[in-house]
């Protein structure tokens, strides 16, 4: 299972990347757990620095703005 | 080149509604028609523009352009990118925590951070399109200036004592290690890549600043046509210098982008407020703002947030004051 990270700080652009990334997986059908981090240190252990950003098991897949839907679908279907 | 919206106000409001050019109600309605559709047109095009130039550049870059610098130059340097590097401002923790554990002073990270939602294209655009060349070559000098002496003095006071823990010992190790973070390889951009970027970013920011020109257009023109001819001038002046202090003060629980207040500066000046006031009002508006300032609670102590506060303060009234009293010499 991918556990994914939006990391930022709680703007609205964070919370449509969770979605995003949520609804997307559920048309799929891929189960997925996605956290969302607004702690600025955590944050910063990823070495980001635009958010929102996402993580996919622990790795920074995209930082800087909402991923498109494509991109999104790839990272649930790699 | 802007004659075209003019005249599109006029069909529209004198032509069309049957209004007279005479009445309040007219002339109001004229100036909301012609800066609505100027600024919307503006944006679209100029975002779109700009956004293919700029489009590989962003704050990872800077921070590694500005690890290790030598300090002097750091300032204006980081003052100017905050003026050209735009991130949305729910950002501003990350930027400020990725700058300060490469191990770059507080003060220039905080020139970067004042500068940033001062100065950005569209500002700029509105002020030019709306006042003139000589009043944005102003804002942009005084903008730049106040991000680069509040990072001097912010350094000079020790401002990293203030830091909350975690983010000053990010700080240590980042001077310690002096590490240059490696992520940020320079990529070349297709021009296609760069119009996606380009067409993203201009519905983007579009969409986040329309209602704001709504509102900003819509009380510059109710300033516009009915605040009696000369009321300003009279009671607002240069000559009354408290004017200034209460500009500031009025406009830092407004919380607005620089979108929606240079149409109603533009109003105010036309209408007699003097230049220093009007801008000392603006950017308070713009740069202190309490979203913002609680946001940064979560990696400064009070103290260091209050200082922040005051010395953003001073330096507005401080400009306000001296643009003024320039003008009288003028």
């Amino acid at each position: 299972m991918k556990i994914f990270k939006v990391l930022g700080s709680g703007c609205t652009k964070c919370k449509n990347t969770v979605q995003l990334i949520q609804s997307t997986a559920n048309a799929l059908a891929v189960e997925v757990t996605v956290e969302k981090v607004e702690d600025p240190a955590q944050i910063m252990a990823y070495s980001v620095m635009s958010t929102p950003a996402v993580v996919m098991n622990e790795t920074v897949v995209h930082k800087g703005g909402i991923p498109s839907k494509e991109q999104v679908t790839q990272w649930l279907q790699d | 080149m802007f004659q075209i919206f003019t005249d599109l106000a006029s069909w529209l409001v004198y032509d069309l509604m049957g209004l007279s050019s005479a009445t309040k109600l007219g002339d109001a309605l004229h100036f909301f028609v012609e800066d609505v559709s100027k600024i919307f047109v503006l944006l679209l095009v100029m975002i779109y523009l700009i956004a293919l130039m700029r489009a590989s550049i962003n704050v990872e870059k800077v921070r590694d352009f500005l690890a290790g610098r030598n300090r002097g130059v750091s300032y204006l340097l980081a003052s100017g990118f905050g003026a050209i590097t735009p991130f949305c401002s729910c950002s501003s923790i990350p930027v400020f925590l990725g700058f300060t554990s490469a191990g770059i002073p507080v003060g220039i990270t905080m020139a970067f951070l004042i500068t940033s939602p001062l100065i950005n294209e569209v500002a700029v655009l509105l002020l030019l399109s709306l006042l003139g060349w000589k009043l944005t070559l102003a804002y942009v000098v005084v903008g730049m200036l106040v991000g680069i002496l509040g990072g001097l003095f912010l350094d000079s006071i020790r401002a990293e004592r203030w830091l909350q823990s975690f983010a000053a010992k990010a700080l240590q190790n980042g001077r310690a290690e002096q590490t240059v973070s490696t992520d940020s390889t320079s990529l070349k951009l297709t021009f296609k890549q760069r119009h996606n970027f380009a067409k993203a970013e201009a519905l983007e920011i579009f969409g986040r600043v329309w209602k704001w020109v709504i509102i900003g257009v819509g009380l510059g023109a109710a300033l516009h046509g009915f605040v009696p001819n000369g009321w300003i001038e009279e009671h607002l002046g240069a000559g009354e210098w408290w004017s200034v202090p209460a500009a500031v003060l009025v406009g830092i629980p407004l919380y607005s982008n620089a979108t929606g207040v240079i149409p109603v500066m533009e109003s105010l000046i036309t209408n007699g407020l003097p230049i220093g006031t009007a801008l000392a009002f603006c950017m308070s508006t713009v740069a202190a703002s309490f979203p913002e300032f609680i946001l940064l609670k979560q990696v400064m102590q009070w103290r260091l947030l209050a200082t922040l506060f005051a010395m953003l303060l001073v330096s507005f009234t401080m400009m306000g004051w001296i643009l003024n009293s320039l003008l009288f010499l003028l």
